[in-house]
C-alpha cells in the first residue's frame, strides 16, 4: 500500500507553466505529518522547493494549500487526508518556485500597522505595570506566527491584497490597540480609517477557518471597528 | 569573477534572539546595521523556546543576582567563566525590564508585575530554598522575544536580508574580518556584503544528533564559517540533552512544566527523581535529570511496551493551570504525543537541545583566539553571541532560562563594543579578491555533476552516528570509534553530487552547505569529547566518572586544520566578588 500525493511544480528556469507531479510513499514511511511525508518526497527528487523550519508548528515556514485548504504541513496529519493528497503553495501570491510563494506584500502589510508597542512616557526603572487582566487581552494576539495561512486565503485580500491589510495584518493591529502598555490607539485608528485598509474585511471567516493556531482575526477586525464607531460618538 | 557587492557598518549574520538584540543595539546608536538570514527573522529558532528567561527579580520570591551567579557557575560545572556570569547576572533584571518595555507580552502577577516560576539549578541564599526566577510569557517565551525583537528592529529601521544564506566570512592578510560572502536564495545569485564589524549569531548544531529539539536549520553555520577562518571552537563535547523531548519525536516539552509542579515516573509509578536529587528533585539541573531518565530506562523501569520512555505528570495541576501557563505544551503533547496533559501524563526521553561550547569571545562578544600574546586575543571586527558563541557562562552545563538571557545580555554588550569599534575603525578595509575567490570555490563545489553519493544519505549516517558514538553516556572506545565515522562520513562527503543544479530557490543546495557545516561541527565535538578524560556536566565519562579539576578545569579549543586541540584556563575570577571555587555538585 501507498500514500499518493499529487504536488504543484513550477520552477521558473526550466517550466514555461505549472503543473502537478505525483509522488507516492510507502504506507510504513513512518511519516506522521505532512512535512515529513515533503522531507521523505524530497529525498527521491532534491528539486522539490519548501520552505520550513521547526517541525512543530511554532515558526510558521511551511504554510501550504492541502487538498484545498490552507494549513502548516508540519501540523498537518497525513491519516486525515484524502488522497491523493493535493500539495499547492499558498493561492493568491505570486509562485518564486514549487509550493514557495513571494510574501513580500504580506511583509509589508505587517508592517504597515506598525506593529511595535509605543509608549511615550518615560522609561521607569521597573516593568510598565500590567494587571493579569490588561495582559490577557493579549492572549489569542500576540501568538500569531505570520504563516499567511490567513491572508492568502482571504477574499477580500486576493481582490485588493494592494489596498485591503488582511487578517493577520489586523490581527497585529488590534493586538498593540488591545495593549494596555500602548498609547498610540489615535493614531492606529486613524491610520485605519479609511475604506479599504480594515473595511474590506466582509466577515467571511475564512482567516479563523484556517489559522494553525486557532486565532481569530475576525473577531479583532470586529473589535477595531467597533473601536472607530465608539470613537466618532 | 564580477560579484555586486553591498556595504554597510555591520553585518549581523543570523537574525534569533541575539541577532535582531545585537542589530537592535547597533541601530539605536545609529550605526548602517544589515542582518542577512537564511529565514525569515520569526522563523528563527529562538521562537521555539518556551519556559523563560531568567533574572533576580524577587517578584515571587525573595531574590539576588549573586544567588543566580551561584547557581549559574555550580550549573556549568565549575566551568564557566565567572567574569562573564557576574557580569550576565548583575546586568539580568536591567534586560528584562528593557525587554517589557519593548513591548514582550509577560505573564503578570496581580501586582502587576512580571511573573516568575522555580526552573532548575535555581537556590535562594547560594544552595538553599528552591528559587523563582524564570520569566516567562505562558510557554511561548521565545516566540514572544523574537517577535517584539523584530518589531523593535522594524521600527529602528535595521536593513534585512530575508533568505540569504551565509557562505563564508571574508577575512583579510592582517586577521580583520571584513565581509562575507552570501548566496541569495530566490535568484541563487551570490553576494558579498562589506562591514566594518561582523556578528556571528546563527544558533546551535541540534541537528547533528538524530533525536532533537532544534529546528531543521540549526545545522551550526556560523560555527562552521568561524572554523573554515581558522578560528577554533570551544567546549564542544559539551552538549546538553534536555530530559524531556517527547518520546520518539524529541520536540522539546519545556522544564517550565516541572517548574509550575510537574515531575518524572517511571515504569513501576516511582518518582525516581527523588533517589537522584533528593533536595532539587525534578528540578536538578539538565544533565543530572536526563542521566537518570537513561539511566532508569538501561536498567528496565521504562514505560510503555518497550520501556524505553518515561512519563512526565502534570494533570494533577488542574486544567486552569496547565491552559494559562503551560498551553503551548498542552498544544505540542495533543498534537504530537495524542495525549491531553490536563488527563494523561506525557511519554518523553531525553532529547539533543543545546551546545554549551561555541566560538570563543569574551563579555564583549568579541571573537577571542590564541595568537601570539595568550590565549585571548580579539579578531578584529569579528563578533560572536548566542548559542553560536561560547562566552562562556554555560560552562559544562547550561540551566534553563539562561540561554534567552544570554542572547539579551551579550547581545545588548556585543552591540554597544560594536560601536565602539565604529568609532576606531572609522573606513571599511579592502576586501581581499583572493578571500572571495576563496568562498566562491566553496560554493561553486556543489555545482560538480555526476552520480555521487546522496546528501540525504550522509546527513542522516551522520545524525545516527552522533547520537550512538557521542550521545548521553560516552566511553573511550566509543569516542574513538565515532571520530573513526565521522571521518569516513566526511570522505564520502567530499563525493557527494547533487541532482538539482536550478539556480532559483535550489533547497537541495543550501541543505548540501548546511550538511558541510554540520560535519564540521560534529567532528569538532566528537575529537574535543574524546580527549576530554572526566565527568563534568554534560560530558559524562563511564570511564572517568568523576570530575577532574586538578587535570581538566579549563576549556577545550578544537582548530579545524589537522583536527588539534589546544586548551585555555577557566576565568576563576569575577569582576567585583569573590570566586566560587570547585566544589562537589550535588541536588
Amino acid at each position: 500500500m501507498t500514500i499518493r500525493f499529487s504536488i504543484y511544480r513550477y520552477n521558473p528556469e526550466n517550466d514555461r507553466r505549472p503543473y502537478m507531479q505525483s509522488y507516492e510513499l510507502q504506507n510504513d514511511c513512518g511519516a506522521v505529518m505532512l512535512l515529513d511525508a515533503l522531507l521523505l518526497i524530497k529525498q527521491q527528487d532534491d528539486s522539490l522547493s519548501f520552505r520550513r523550519s521547526c517541525r512543530e508548528g511554532v515558526c510558521g515556514s511551511d504554510a501550504v494549500n492541502i487538498n484545498g485548504r490552507n494549513g502548516l504541513a508540519c501540523i498537518t496529519p497525513l491519516k486525515d487526508l484524502k488522497q491523493p493528497v493535493e500539495v499547492r503553495p499558498l493561492p493568491g501570491r505570486p509562485v518564486i518556485r514549487d509550493l514557495v510563494v513571494d510574501l513580500s506584500q504580506f511583509y509589508a502589510q505587517y508592517r504597515a500597522v506598525k506593529p511595535w508597542l509605543i509608549n511615550n512616557d518615560p522609561v521607569p526603572e521597573i516593568e510598565r505595570l500590567q494587571s493579569p487582566a490588561e495582559r490577557d487581552s493579549l492572549d489569542g494576539l500576540y501568538e500569531c506566527i505570520l504563516c499567511a495561512c490567513c491572508s492568502t486565503s482571504c477574499p477580500s485580500f486576493w481582490w485588493n491584497p494592494d489596498r485591503f491589510l488582511g487578517p493577520a495584518a489586523l490581527l497585529q493591529a488590534w493586538r498593540f490597540l488591545a495593549d494596555s502598555r500602548d498609547q498610540a490607539t489615535g493614531e492606529r485608528l486613524d491610520d485605519l480609517e479609511d475604506p479599504y485598509r480594515l473595511f474590506r474585511c466582509h466577515t467571511i471567516m475564512n482567516c479563523v477557518e484556517v489559522c494553525p493556531k486557532e486565532l481569530n482575526p475576525t473577531r479583532a477586525i470586529s473589535q477595531i471597528k467597533e473601536m472607530l464607531v465608539r470613537r466618532s460618538l | 569573477m564580477n560579484i555586486p557587492r553591498r556595504r554597510f557598518d555591520c553585518l549581523v549574520i543570523g537574525a534569533g534572539g541575539a541577532g535582531l538584540r545585537t542589530a537592535l543595539q547597533l541601530a539605536q546608536g545609529e550605526a548602517h546595521v544589515a542582518v542577512v538570514s537564511k529565514v525569515f527573522p520569526t522563523r528563527s529558532h529562538t521562537v521555539a523556546a518556551q519556559g523563560g528567561i531568567n533574572a533576580a527579580l524577587g517578584n515571587v520570591l525573595p531574590d539576588d543576582w549573586h544567588w543566580h551567579m551561584y547557581d549559574t557557575v555550580k550549573g556549568s560545572d565549575y566551568l564557566g567563566d565567572q567574569d562573564a556570569i557576574e557580569y550576565m547576572c548583575r546586568a539580568a533584571a536591567r534586560v528584562i525590564i528593557e525587554l517589557e518595555h519593548y513591548g514582550v507580552p509577560f505573564t503578570r502577577l496581580d501586582s502587576g508585575r512580571i511573573y516568575q516560576r522555580p526552573f532548575g539549578g535555581q537556590s535562594q541564599n547560594f544552595g538553599g530554598d528552591q528559587a523563582a526566577r524564570t520569566c516567562p510569557a505562558a510557554d511561548r517565551t521565545g516566540h514572544a522575544m523574537l517577535h517584539t525583537l523584530y518589531q523593535q528592529n522594524l521600527r529602528a529601521k535595521t536593513y534585512f536580508f530575508d533568505e540569504f544564506f551565509a557562505i563564508d566570512l571574508l577575512m583579510d592578510d592582517q586577521g580583520y574580518a571584513v565581509g562575507a560572502l552570501v548566496l541569495e536564495l530566490e535568484t541563487g545569485e551570490p553576494l558579498v556584503i562589506e562591514a566594518r564589524t561582523i556578528l556571528l549569531a546563527t544558533g546551535g548544531n541540534g541537528r547533528m544528533y538524530r533525536t532533537t529539539s532544534n529546528a531543521l536549520i540549526n545545522t551550526g553555520d556560523g560555527m562552521a564559517m568561524a572554523l573554515r577562518a581558522g578560528i577554533p571552537l570551544q567546549d564542544m563535547e559539551f552538549y546538553q540533552i534536555h530530559p524531556t523531548g517527547i518520546a520518539g519525536l524529541g520536540a522539546l516539552i519545556s522544564e517550565g512544566v516541572r517548574g509550575e509542579g510537574g515531575y518524572l515516573i517511571n515504569g513501576e509509578g516511582e518518582r525516581f527523581m527523588e533517589r537522584y536529587a533528593p533536595h532539587a528533585k525534578d528540578l536538578a539541573s539538565r544533565d543530572v535529570v536526563s542521566r537518570s531518565i537513561v539511566t532508569e530506562v538501561r536498567e528496565g523501569r521504562g514505560c510503555g511496551p518497550k520501556k524505553d520512555y518515561v512519563l512526565l505528570k502534570l494533570d494533577h495541576l488542574g486544567t486552569d493551570i496547565i491552559k494559562k501557563r503551560l498551553p503551548g505544551i498542552r498544544e505540542l503533547a495533543m498534537r504530537f504525543a495524542h495525549v491531553d496533559p490536563v488527563e494523561r501524563p506525557i511519554p518523553v526521553y531525553p532529547t539533543a537541545h543545546y551546545v554549551m561550547g561555541g566560538i570563543p569571545t569574551d563579555r564583549f562578544g568579541r571573537v577571542v583566539v590564541p595568537v601570539a600574546h595568550g590565549p585571548e586575543e580579539a579578531v578584529p571586527g569579528l563578533y560572536a553571541v548566542g548559542e553560536c558563541a561560547c562566552v562562556s557562562v554555560h560552562g559544562a552545563n547550561r540551566l534553563g532560562g539562561n540561554s534567552l538571557l544570554d542572547l539579551v545580555v551579550f547581545g545588548r554588550a556585543a552591540g554597544n563594543h560594536m560601536l565602539g569599534y565604529l568609532e576606531e575603525n572609522r573606513y571599511h578595509r579592502l576586501v581581499p579578491e583572493k578571500a572571495i575567490d576563496k568562498a566562491m570555490t566553496h560554493l561553486t563545489r556543489w555545482d560538480r555533476k555526476g552520480d555521487g553519493e546522496s546528501v540525504d544519505d550522509v546527513r542522516e549516517t551522520l545524525r545516527k552516528t552522533m547520537e550512538d558514538y557521542c550521545g548521553v553516556f560516552r566511553t573511550q572506545e566509543v569516542l574513538d570509534e565515532g571520530i573513526k565515522r565521522v571521518v569516513e562520513l566526511d570522505q564520502r562527503l567530499q563525493h557527494a553530487t547533487l541532482r538539482d543544479h536550478s539556480k532559483i530557490f535550489n533547497t537541495a543546495r543550501i541543505e548540501a552547505l548546511e550538511l558541510e557545516n554540520l560535519m564540521d561541527v560534529s567532528m569538532a565535538t566528537v575529537v574535543s569529547a574524546a580527549a576530554r578524560k572526566e565527568s563534568r556536566g554534560a560530558h559524562s565519562r563511564l570511564d572517568y566518572p568523576k570530575r577532574d579539576d586538578k587535570n581538566w578545569l579549563k576549556h577545550t579549543l578544537f582548530f579545524q586544520d589537522g583536527n588539534v586541540l589546544d586548551y585555555k584556563p577557566v576565568r576563576m575570577k569575577p569582576l567585583t566578588v569573590d570566586p566560587f571555587p570547585p566544589k562537589e555538585r550535588v541536588y
